[in-house]
């Protein structure tokens, strides 16, 4: 232990999957900066990959006028920085996808709010 | 004839010796080392505690004296603030949404610096230095109190400040800083006065300090302006405490050198994220503007840090390492900070809005790099969709850091389109991390990080909801428990400006003091 | 890169006299005034002088009574009942 203590010094991590009601998963719209960061949400392990994208993706980024002008066969995925190349008929956990994942989509062509990132 | 002569006396050196460590002892009935358990652990060695020289010479009776002279002026000019009704001169009431950040984030610092140099006044064997905490102890305490007084006048009359205590421990920004000091105060005696005496009030004061009180000064708020002058005698002795702590430690022993190097990397970090709210605060918050981030970084930072890093080059210290990106940072950080306020404003105890047109020709003059590349467009949207009846607010919580619990709003140095994604694993789980230099913080200490209380993670995991609550029910409203929870009343202390009650209630006063 | 010291005390009435000792009494010391306050730097060092400033008073002054009107400082600090003298050592 690197802590420097006079005694041990071992508490629990507090943000273990069990204590979520679905592991929780970070979502990252690359050049939409207008959401200020990646956003956060519990989905369940079992939810399938396209059901992701047709039911939870609209509600987290359908504000931003780019989102209606995404091509889906262009979208790009990442995972932890690596591309990911996603089954959308498999759950989340079987596209490897686990408690506290952060994944990245970029949609080439479109740069945000007048080109700003935004 | 006698002629009347004074007493004799002795000097103030050999009075300020008697009265501290003139008073202090070797213990006998129990070990030096059982009297003062905590100042070894850290592995700082102290070789010779009577090197310590006192940064101040002020007896307690001298202290009490002009302590309490400066507290009969302070109160006298709160008083006849409140009086006159000297809110109503301040330039308008976005200003005082300025205090809200003030007294909601950095007040109550000011008691947890209290509590922590109580504690280490309590803890370190040489009695000089137990001497100079002490004094610090209770100047932190009266700042609580004169800061909370200065800034009530405000509470009587604008929503957002009625609960700071109670926002400091539960609402998502809050936890920014409140995690800042409380890391503080539970790591040892030494590392914290090389976070909070040397990083924190003597490195970045000026950054924290200059900007709220030019900021007052600039927007007619007397009473708070009031306050910044009767403290800033006090933050003088405690820049030169944190000076000496330094010197103290890194002249005793050169094994304490890479020591308090890590501390100073881990301390510049963690206090320059704390900063980031007072960035946004003086680029977007101000209606009359004194300076932006930029230039304060550019005057505080830049060039008087410099000056006390070749000061501390002579110890072997070198600048933090996170100092360059902290230089890159000027020209975003306080953007990227508004931004995100902006669009969580649903919960936030203060309201936020779009600047107005001369406003923005201010900041794109003060950015000419960023500003109307990256920010202004997104700004220009909001105002468009504000006037059509669509004003922006996130639906969805956002991904916070670990370590500094900031949302992940800031990006790569050098690119500022891409946000900067960092992340470790530990014990088979995963950490994020808004920078390298979060990272390291954590990857140093993980077994402290993994317990950080992350707001937008409690959230989910059921634990901001009011006593009671049951989550299962049909219609149940999560956001609406979490204000619950939060104790803000949705509609008032939240949203935006436009629309606000302190924005209908301002121009009401003040058209009542100008009119019949 | 400076080996200035410097002091800046609030602009009132009482501070003034200690401000016009300090003038005096160090050469190459330079004030400027800015909105409530008044910062004087000095090349290496600056002393402050209880009689300089009983001098300009005609009553008794307790040099810690600069505390009632001190904004900030730099430099290492040496005092006693006559002087309160900033430097930096190296």
């Amino acid at each position: 232990m690197t802590v420097a203590a006079v005694k041990p010094y071992a508490f629990p991590a507090r943000d273990t999957v069990d204590k979520f009601p679905a592991p929780l998963l970070y979502i990252g719209w690359e050049d939409h900066l207008m959401f200020g960061a990646p956003l956060c949400l519990p989905l369940p392990a079992s939810m399938p990959f396209g059901t992701m994208v047709e039911k939870v993706l609209p509600d987290l980024f359908g504000e931003h006028p780019d989102f209606a002008r995404i091509d889906w066969s262009k979208v790009e995925w990442f995972k932890s920085g690596r591309p990911l190349h996603p089954d959308p008929a498999k759950s989340l956990a079987d596209n490897g996808i686990g408690h506290k994942d952060v994944i990245r989509l970029r949609t080439p062509g479109l740069a945000g709010i007048g080109g700003s990132c935004s | 004839m006698d002629t009347r002569t004074t007493k004799s006396r002795l000097g103030l050196k050999d009075r300020y010796a008697a009265m501290t460590r003139g008073l202090g002892w070797q213990t006998t009935y129990q070990p030096m080392d059982k009297v003062f358990p905590y100042d070894r652990y850290e592995g700082i060695k102290i070789h010779d505690w009577d090197k310590w020289e006192d940064p101040f010479r002020l007896t307690m009776d001298a202290y009490w004296k002009y302590q309490g002279e400066k507290e009969k002026k302070l109160y006298a000019v709160i008083d006849a603030f409140q009086q006159n009704n000297g809110f109503l001169g301040i330039t308008d009431a976005r200003y005082v949404n300025a205090l809200k950040v003030f007294i909601d984030g950095v007040t109550p610092l000011e008691y947890n610096a209290h509590r922590g140099f109580a504690h280490v006044g309590r803890h370190f064997t040489g009695a000089g230095t137990r001497v100079a905490c002490q004094m610090q102890s209770i100047d932190e305490l009266r700042h609580y109190q004169t800061e909370t007084h200065s800034i009530s006048t405000y509470n009587k009359f604008f929503s957002g400040m009625h609960h700071a205590n109670h926002w400091h421990d539960r609402v998502w920004y809050l936890s920014v800083p409140k995690s800042f000091f409380e890391d503080a105060m539970t790591a040892g005696p030494f590392e914290f006065l090389t976070a909070i005496s040397y990083s924190f009030e003597y490195l970045l004061t000026n950054l924290l300090f200059v900007p709220f009180m030019s900021g007052a000064a600039y927007n007619g708020d007397m009473s708070t302006v009031t306050f910044g002058f009767s403290a800033q005698s006090d933050e003088s002795r405690h820049m030169t405490l944190g000076i000496e702590s330094i010197k103290f430690m890194l002249e005793q022993d050169p094994g304490n050198v890479p020591i308090v190097q890590r501390w100073m990397d881990k301390w510049f970090w963690r206090a320059y994220r704390v900063l980031t709210l007072v960035s946004m605060m003086m680029d977007y918050m101000l209606p009359k503007r004194v300076m932006s981030w930029k230039e304060a970084w550019e005057i505080y930072a830049e060039q008087n840090g410099g000056a006390l890093f070749r000061d501390l080059a002579r110890y072997g210290i070198r600048e933090p390492k996170g100092w360059r990106d902290a230089c890159e940072g000027k020209n975003h950080i306080s953007h990227q900070t508004w931004n995100v306020f902006y669009g969580y404003s649903g919960a936030t105890a203060l309201h936020t809005w779009v600047p107005k047109d001369d406003e923005m020709a201010w900041l794109s003059a003060k950015y000419p790099e960023s500003f109307d590349r990256l920010y202004r467009p997104r700004l220009e949207y909001y105002r468009e969709r504000q006037r059509q009846g669509r004003r922006f607010y996130n639906k969805t919580l956002p991904m916070l850091c670990t370590t500094c619990q900031i949302p992940m709003i800031f990006t790569e140095p050098g690119d500022p389109t891409k946000i900067c994604y960092r992340e470790s694993d530990y014990l088979g789980d995963k950490y994020h991390f808004c920078s390298d230099h979060c990272k390291e913080i954590f990857d140093h200490e993980p077994e402290k990080y993994v317990q950080s209380w992350l707001p937008v993670h409690q959230i989910y995991q059921g634990n901001c909801f009011p006593p009671g609550t049951d989550p299962t029910r049909p219609g149940f409203d999560p956001m609406a428990a979490v204000l619950d929870y939060y104790a803000l009343e949705d509609g008032r202390d939240n949203l935006d400006f436009e629309g606000s009650e302190d924005q209908k209630n301002f121009a009401t006063w003040r058209g009542l003091s100008q009119r019949n | 890169m400076s080996n200035n010291v410097f002091i800046a005390f609030q602009s009132t009435d009482e501070s003034r006299p200690v401000i016009e000792a300090i003038m005096a009494d160090n050469p190459g010391a330079v004030a400027v005034e800015s909105p409530g306050m008044v910062k004087i730097d000095s090349p290496d060092r600056l002393t402050i002088r209880r009689d300089s400033i009983e001098e300009r008073t005609g009553t008794r002054f307790d040099l810690q009574q600069i505390h009632l009107n001190l904004i900030t400082l730099s430099g290492y600090i040496d005092e006693d009942d006559d002087q309160f003298t900033l430097s930096w050592r190296s």
